[in-house]
């Protein structure tokens, strides 16, 4: 079933460098989750073992940004609470995703209020939109593999120092082969 | 003797200058009066080895838009001792900022510090000599009241400022 039955006996496997990679990326997505209501609660049994979000590699729920990869908005986002999710958001490493899960990150839900943003992507690049409210954890499931199809699709270039060269800061490269 | 007789009659004999009206709704007493004497009134209610409303469980206000008094603050107290809730109800005038405000209890009960934090937040009413009034749930900068009825739903635009993308 996996990779050890294409590589039989020879131990060789031909691909691509980008292939592999968005192999590699989409494999082990790493979610942050941003629980900030009730949505939280289903995000939470997605990943018991009667969901199993480890299925897809992303069991590693990682309480600092700096490990991740996903972002799971789980729960109403007020304008006091958005620029605390924009700065975990901002702390993220590139690259990097974003899910708006229940009908509260996507639109406001349900509270047509001064209090309450109506719809995160208007400070946050969402990647999919989740219904319910909240959506199940089956649902949420679904998300994570319409990322992982997303992520299957990158190509491993595209993300090299893109937010750096958009305010023009030059990195000095690293671990660049000398070529003579 | 019941409480609701007792309360009245001692408030009469401590402070006979000042007019009390009585009501009495879903079997729960409400006193009002005038926002002079509300330290005076709550440290009475307080202090007093018969009544001992010690706990303040609430401090919220009421915009009743369009008439004279526009805002009516509203204390909720209860006496663990009698296990009895009583309302403070005291009508403010007017709506310009020299009107708006009332006497601060906090130096009578601690626990009104953060209600009336509250209260000024949402309806813009100053309490008088409160050692912290910051806004409690809105963000610092923020302008308006949102429970002031003139407040539309949605808010208003722009008041909030989000970050760029």
């Amino acid at each position: 079933m996996g990779l050890e039955a294409y590589i039989k006996d020879t131990g060789f496997l031909t691909t691509q460098v980008n292939a592999i990679i968005a192999w590699a990326r989409k494999s082990s997505v790493w979610p942050m989750p941003m629980g900030i209501s009730c949505c939280a609660i289903e995000m939470m049994a997605a990943g018991d073992p009667k969901y199993d979000i480890a299925r897809f590699g992303s069991e590693v729920m990682r309480f600092t940004p700096r490990q991740c990869d996903l972002m799971i908005v789980a729960g109403t986002v007020t304008y006091k609470m958005a620029p605390v999710v924009r700065k975990i958001y901002d702390q993220m490493p590139e690259p990097k995703w974003v899910i708006a899960m229940g009908a509260c990150t996507s639109s406001g839900g349900m509270y047509r209020s001064y209090s309450v943003v109506q719809g995160i992507d208007q400070f946050l690049p969402v990647d999919i939109y989740l219904a319910g409210c909240p959506p199940r954890p089956d649902n949420l499931l679904n998300a994570l593999m319409k990322i992982q199809e997303k992520i299957g699709k990158t190509k491993a270039s595209q993300f090299h120092n893109v937010p750096l060269q958009k305010e023009g800061i030059n990195l000095p490269e690293l671990n660049v082969i000398q070529k003579n | 003797m019941d409480l609701k007789a007792l309360i009245p009659q001692k408030l009469k004999e401590k402070f006979p200058s000042v007019e009390f009206e009585l009501s009495d709704y879903k079997d729960e007493l409400t006193v009002k009066f005038d926002k002079k004497y509300i330290v005076e009134v709550c440290a009475f209610l307080k202090s007093d080895p018969e009544l001992e409303f010690k706990l303040c469980s609430d401090v919220t206000a009421i915009d009743w838009a369009t008439r004279k008094n526009r805002f009516t603050v509203v204390y909720n107290i209860f006496s663990l001792k009698n296990n009895f809730r009583l309302r403070l109800k005291v009508p403010l005038s007017g709506i310009d900022e020299s009107d708006c405000s009332i006497d601060s209890v906090t130096k009578v009960w601690q626990a009104s510090n953060w209600q009336e934090r509250e209260t000024f937040d949402m309806y813009g009413i100053k309490f008088k000599n409160h050692p912290d009034l910051r806004r409690m749930y809105m963000p610092e900068e923020f302008e308006y009241h949102p429970l002031r009825k003139e407040f539309p739903l949605m808010g208003i635009p722009g008041s909030l400022p989000l970050l760029k993308k």
